[in-house]
């Protein structure tokens, strides 16, 4: 399989503002992840991994350098541009789930299919994904109605209800106890070995980070890139 | 499709949310009814006004003795008026004179009196005596149930005949009908009853049911004591609608001429029916727009209501928002979630108090014919789609803040907030 790459991220910068003083909280972050790649992203809190998922999810721009999200070139896009990207390529998995509490877990996956600009292809495609994370007997369930793990499953369908580039998940198993926690890791990494999507995940969870094929460290706003 | 969605997402955070909508909903409930309720009583009003000047008669003008301000552009500096003369049956020939008052159908002087006893049966009553010529009755458009009016032949032959209003009828008989042929007793003098008046309901401008009309000659012999020529009031009925106020003119310029007095300085007064119709409509037409007004200032305050919720519900659901962004919502997307739900809220306030303002008005139409007075409130088509509109806006203009704040929150904080 052609390993072609996904994220390809040079110099990334990113200042914060805050009154008078400038807090730098990237200060170049040059990285590359190939399509189909595992990767951890671990750091010390207030090390930059935030703000550096934030740009990766195109949730944010950087305040310099460049970035290439899946061939496209993302770092000077408008807010709707940006939208789209998030809409198209990327999914992304919560440490506190986010999920719509008043709907169904089936509605919930159907979120994103809302935002596309593409025929409707609605339920059926939403039903798929929560079949593809077990949960096809759960569909009619709300939110408060499911466990933890159930939760975060309904998340990881949503986040892959439209097929994206990357899945960006942000501790996702911050919020679970460890036994659930490894099922869902579990889960995120048959569906990167059957879809060959591309997972990228931030913890500070070392038993977590040595699941990835490789682990990239933010520290004070760098990388200290350790190849696995 | 996009829009069905949109309008499910709405309807289940309204509904996951009952009683704060609905408390919000009902701020726009009550200014929305208020409006319908005071716009319909008004118009209601207005139509019962209308019809009981309309019932006085067709294109009448009123002329009497005596100053009024009316010639002197409505009062300012007081003009006292000597030597008021009074009005004769001359006066009223010569109104009908064509070439003078081309414009004039029907001249019909008349004596009155309102405080005459009245007994018959053994009952007795204080009524209002009418003297008038028999063209009086269609001028006032004034019919009988039974019986007939009066003609010219018993006019000029000084008959005892009278024609009686319903309620006098009912006083003294105890019934309306079938009492043609008796007699009753006015200032003690025996009358024929000939005739039973419709009942015109209401009483206002002496279109009450509460009366006897009997002719001219013989009310001036036996009942109104007047010097020989003299007469109350003069109805006069102009050609058609349009000539009213032509035959104002005409018949101003005669009385100035007959009575030797100058403009401004006339000793008599001429009303016509459309300016007190036009009067009448207007002051109401004030009266409703500053009771819709006070009404439309609950609308606003129901609208701020609208705002206050959709901030705080723009402040709770930051997360959602954030992540509805997160998973592809464009800006606008979330403008239109948050937009369609405040228009959603006052929307429905506005169907349900169109509801509730109709039935208020039902209800004060009940009240008011249950208390003796005719007032029909009428649910305008204009009310109900001024309401409607109204409220739209009001969601649409207390919408669009809360929104927009919505719509700018950065995705990252609002993913952060707590």
């Amino acid at each position: 399989m052609k390993k072609d790459i996904v994220i390809k991220a040079e110099a990334l910068k990113k200042i914060y503002r805050m009154g008078e003083v400038e807090v730098q909280a990237l200060r170049g972050v040059s990285l590359e992840v190939k399509r189909g790649e595992v990767v951890a992203i671990t750091g010390p809190s207030g090390s930059g991994k935030s703000t550096l998922m934030s740009i990766l999810g195109c949730l944010d721009r950087p305040s310099s350098g460049e970035y290439i999200l899946d061939g496209e070139e993302v770092a000077g896009l408008t807010d709707d541009q940006l939208a789209s990207i998030r809409n198209r390529k990327i999914g992304f998995v919560f440490q506190s789930f986010n999920l719509l509490q008043r709907v169904s877990a089936l509605e919930n996956v159907e979120l994103p299919l809302g935002y596309a600009n593409r025929p409707d292809e609605g339920r059926g495609r939403a039903a798929a994904a929560l079949r593809a994370v077990g949960l096809e007997d759960r569909m009619k369930h709300r939110p408060t109605e499911l466990s933890g793990g159930e939760q975060q499953r309904v998340a990881v369908a949503r986040a892959l209800v439209n097929e994206p580039a990357i899945l960006l998940a942000d501790e996702p198993t911050g919020n679970l106890d460890s036994k659930v926690g490894q099922e869902i890791m579990d889960l995120l990494l048959e569906l990167n070995r059957e879809s060959n999507t591309t997972l990228l995940i931030i913890t500070h969870d070392p038993r977590i980070a040595s699941q990835a094929q490789r682990t990239i460290r933010i520290r004070d706003g760098l990388v200290e890139r350790k190849a696995k | 499709m996009k829009i069905r969605r949109v309008l499910m997402g709405t309807l289940s955070v309204l509904v996951g949310n009952k009683l704060r909508s609905g408390l919000t909903i009902l701020g726009i409930v009550i200014g929305v009814a208020a409006v319908i309720a005071m716009l319909s009583v008004g118009q209601g009003a207005q139509n019962s006004i209308t019809s009981s000047i309309n019932s006085i008669g067709t294109n009448l003008l009123f002329v009497s003795a005596g100053a009024s301000a009316r010639f002197r552009g409505g009062g300012g500096e007081t003009v006292v008026i000597r030597n008021i003369r009074p009005l004769t049956m001359e006066d009223a020939q010569a109104m009908l004179d064509p070439y003078q008052a081309p414009s004039v159908l029907a001249v019909a002087p008349i004596l009155q009196d309102g405080g005459v006893s009245a007994a018959a049966n053994g009952q007795a009553t204080t009524t209002t005596i009418y003297g008038v010529t028999s063209n009086y009755f269609s001028m006032r458009n004034e019919t009988v149930a039974e019986g007939s009016t009066f003609s010219d032949e018993q006019v000029n032959l000084h008959s005892r005949v009278a024609v009686i209003g319903p309620d006098l009828a009912t006083t003294l008989f105890g019934q309306t009908t079938g009492l043609t042929g008796q007699t009753l007793r006015i200032n003690g003098q025996t009358f024929t009853i000939v005739g039973i008046l419709k009942s015109k309901g209401g009483t206002s401008f002496g279109s009450s049911d509460n009366q006897a009309i009997i002719p001219l000659t013989t009310a001036r012999d036996r009942v109104i004591q007047r010097p020989s020529n003299y007469v109350d009031m003069i109805f006069v009925q102009a050609t058609n609608a349009g000539t009213v106020s032509d035959a104002d003119t005409q018949i101003s310029n005669i009385m100035r001429m007959r009575h030797h007095v100058a403009v401004g300085s006339e000793d008599f007064s001429v009303f016509n029916q459309q300016d007190l119709a036009q009067t009448a409509s207007s002051i109401i037409g004030v009266l409703t727009v500053f009771l819709g007004g006070i009404a439309a200032i609950s609308l606003l305050v129901g609208g701020i209501g609208i705002m206050n919720i959709m901030l705080v519900s723009v402040t709770e659901r930051t997360r959602e928002i954030g992540l509805r962004k997160a998973v592809g919502a464009r800006n606008r997307d979330i403008l239109l979630q948050f937009l369609i739900e405040s228009l959603f809220l006052s929307l429905l306030g506005g169907v349900l108090g169109i509801l509730l303002g109709w039935l208020i008005a039902l209800i004060i139409g009940r009240i008011a014919s249950a208390s003796g007075s005719t007032l029909t409130p009428a649910v305008s088509l204009n009310a109900i789609l001024l309401a409607t509109l109204f409220s739209a806006a009001v969601g649409l203009f207390f919408g669009i803040y809360p929104a927009r704040r919505a719509a700018r929150l950065e995705p990252v904080e609002a993913l952060r907030y707590e």
